[in-house]
């Protein structure tokens, strides 16, 4: 490249991760108090919120015993039910009912959510470390990478990927085609678009954290890479790994939410609460409510998973609070 | 400047060859072949002509020597044809990229007169009422599912009201080329166009307020007030020229993602563009059409990439492309 060009990565970084900070910038003393913890109070309700949904979601058996219904029931006499104390939400258009049908949706959303973050930030992890430590051929080939992934239009990519046949891949039948098979191929799929964002962030404060004194010391006190590496480099890249891998979440559900909208991801009759809404579309005229519930719990997750990465962004982060 | 332009063409070239190899990889991967569709279509079929035909059409060959053919046939213009319309693919393909590009192009343009002032706004009084209040839409806008917002608009203007159709592209009967049909397809875009703009805006303010707010604190805007300078034109002469160098690099990054919000859009309200066309081919295995589909869609985002890193040299002027 000509001299004189930056990389296109170089420029976006700071305000990639600017731009997943909410405040910043100079303010008046006075009401500073009162704007953090409005903000805060935010990050709190989300994370009571979140917390809420959780213990919902792996409630969902007893609630179901509770109510005396089974989510996959169909029962073609009762379809759109509207709400009764026997069908809190009322039932969908095959009878099922729909408030159950939330719960056990939000455990795969959830669960995809949370399994596919934490692998995210563990893969980010190891491969940023790397790469910003060693830097060289490896890194720039590694950044060259993530480049191209953020430049792509996923989706349609996602879309081919999501339509692979395992058995042409050699898997055997019984797992290509198993019931959880979808739950683990749309959590595969995420993972492996999903991990660019962590490792560049990992990387970058990895480059400025191996310059500093402390490493230096350990290096010269004949610690091998390694042990720099995690005793050193990693527990002082902790707080943005935190924060990039919360907000991951919501991308991820957002992600496998769309994918089985179109049919592509968790498969029938697993709900999901992107899967929810593929017939809602067809319904609308006869059951708008059916096409309103599982859109709002992705809504109010990804949002609060949002909200929840932005306060401790903040609370992590010393110069937000000052700056 | 041209030796820099040849160089990110080249290197766009490179990255859309091997993503060629990849995309054609993963398409293989498919169920099913055309022959297999030949073989469900007619019954007549024995396991002794399938055969036969896969070698014909060298179906039985390694995927690198049928990469290799298909390659060849590609440069020299022949995509090949479409299953599912039995058309050439590129016959198919053209209008809709049209389609989809005029889509994009209104969400963005709409997108971005939104995001500016808003975005603007927010960072000139940091924390503050408005401040806070535009980065509640701006998150609202980032955690709404596309499709959703895209049916819960479906019952509000079609459902409720009735004042807009819930899909399409254009009202069938109504003679092309006349002020009606301009009309009648202006209205089948308001709503894709809506879905998109809402979706994309809130990714903009988000950027453009961090951009401002970075600009903001360079010490040439501490001298500009300093020299009494008044707030609104420090905004928008100091700080926005220099705020928007950072901006247009997303921008264009941010364009492999509109072109999914397009996808899903154009899906929901069944409207023909690249992205409801490269669905339908995965769905209905037409391999051709999904193939080229997916390597037009992935071109076109390259080539805005690309424009972007010429509009920035153009924005920076301590960039010098000898």
């Amino acid at each position: 490249m000509s001299r004189g060009v930056d990389r296109q990565a170089d420029r976006i970084e700071p305000l990639l991760s600017a731009a997943a900070r909410l405040p910043t910038g100079a303010t008046l003393q006075h009401g500073r108090l009162w704007r953090r913890f409005l903000r805060h109070r935010l990050a709190a309700a989300s994370a009571g919120l979140l917390l809420l949904l959780a213990v919902m979601v792996l409630a969902a058996p007893l609630i179901e015993a509770w109510l005396g219904i089974n989510a996959n029931a169909v029962d073609l006499l009762n379809r759109f039910q509207p709400p009764s104390p026997a069908h809190p939400l009322g039932t969908d258009e095959l009878g099922r009912d729909l408030l159950v049908r939330l719960l056990y949706g939000g455990r795969v959303s959830l669960g995809i959510g949370l399994v596919v973050a934490l692998a995210v930030g563990v893969i980010g992890t190891a491969i940023g470390l790397v790469a910003g430590y060693f830097g060289g051929r490896f890194d720039a080939l590694l950044m060259r990478l993530t480049d191209g992934v953020i430049a792509l239009p996923l989706l349609p990519l996602l879309i081919v990927l999501a339509a692979i046949d395992f058995s042409k891949l050699g898997l055997p039948d019984a797992i290509a085609a198993s019931d959880q098979a979808s739950f683990y191929r749309m959590a595969i799929l995420i993972t492996l678009v999903g991990w660019t964002t962590v490792a560049r962030l990992v990387r970058g404060a990895t480059l400025s954290m191996r310059e500093r004194e402390f490493v230096r010391a350990a290096v010269a006190l004949g610690a091998g890479p390694l042990r720099v590496m995690a005793m050193h480099v990693l527990p002082n890249v902790i707080s943005p790994l935190v924060v990039a891998t919360t907000l991951s979440v919501g991308n991820i559900i957002l992600l496998e939410s769309v994918l089985s909208f179109l049919g592509l991801g968790i498969q029938p009759p697993l709900p999901s609460w992107g899967n929810m809404l593929t017939n809602a579309q067809e319904l609308i005229w006869a059951a708008p409510a059916l096409a309103v519930w599982p859109g709002l719990m992705i809504f109010l997750t990804v949002i609060a998973f949002n909200f929840l990465g932005d306060g401790l962004q903040d609370a992590l982060d010393p110069r937000a609070i000052n700056g | 400047m041209i030796r820099f332009i040849l160089q990110r063409l080249a290197e766009t070239a490179l990255v859309l060859l091997v993503m060629s190899f990849v995309i054609y990889g993963l398409i293989s991967l498919m169920p099913g072949d055309p022959i297999d569709l030949m073989i469900a279509s007619d019954p007549s079929l024995t396991p002794e002509d399938a055969a036969r035909l896969k070698a014909v059409y060298g179906l039985d060959r390694p995927l690198h020597e049928r990469y290799l053919a298909w390659l060849g046939a590609a440069l020299q213009g022949d995509f090949g044809y479409s299953r599912l319309y039995a058309r050439p693919v590129l016959e198919v393909l053209w209008p809709r990229l049209g389609n989809t590009v005029l889509l994009m192009g209104a969400s963005f343009t709409l997108a971005l007169l939104l995001a500016l002032p808003a975005g603007i706004l927010a960072a000139a009084r940091p924390h503050g009422l408005g401040d806070n209040l535009i980065n509640l839409v701006a998150f609202a806008g980032i955690s709404i599912p596309t499709f959703w917002l895209a049916i819960l608009l479906i019952i509000l203007f079609a459902v409720v009201l009735g004042v807009l159709p819930a899909g399409g592209t254009a009202t069938v009967g109504i003679a092309p080329g006349s002020l009606a049909a301009l009309a009648d397809r202006a209205t089948y875009l308001v709503l894709p166009v809506l879905t998109l703009t809402l979706v994309s805006a809130g990714t903009l303010i988000r950027y453009i307020r961090a951009a401002m707010i970075e600009a903001l604190r360079q010490d040439h805007i501490r001298t500009a007030r300093a020299k009494g300078v008044g707030p609104i034109r420090l905004l928008l002469h100091h700080a926005l020229r220099n705020a928007m160098i950072p901006v247009v690099t997303i921008l264009a990054l941010d364009f492999g993602t509109l072109f999914s919000g397009a996808l899903v859009a154009e899906t929901i309200f069944a409207y023909l563009g690249m992205g409801k066309t490269i669905y339908d081919a995965v769905m209905g295995n037409d391999y051709n059409l999904a193939l080229v589909g997916l390597l037009l869609a992935t071109a076109v985002v390259l080539l805005a990439n690309l424009l972007a890193d010429l509009a920035y040299a153009w924005l920076d002027p301590r960039i010098s492309y000898r």
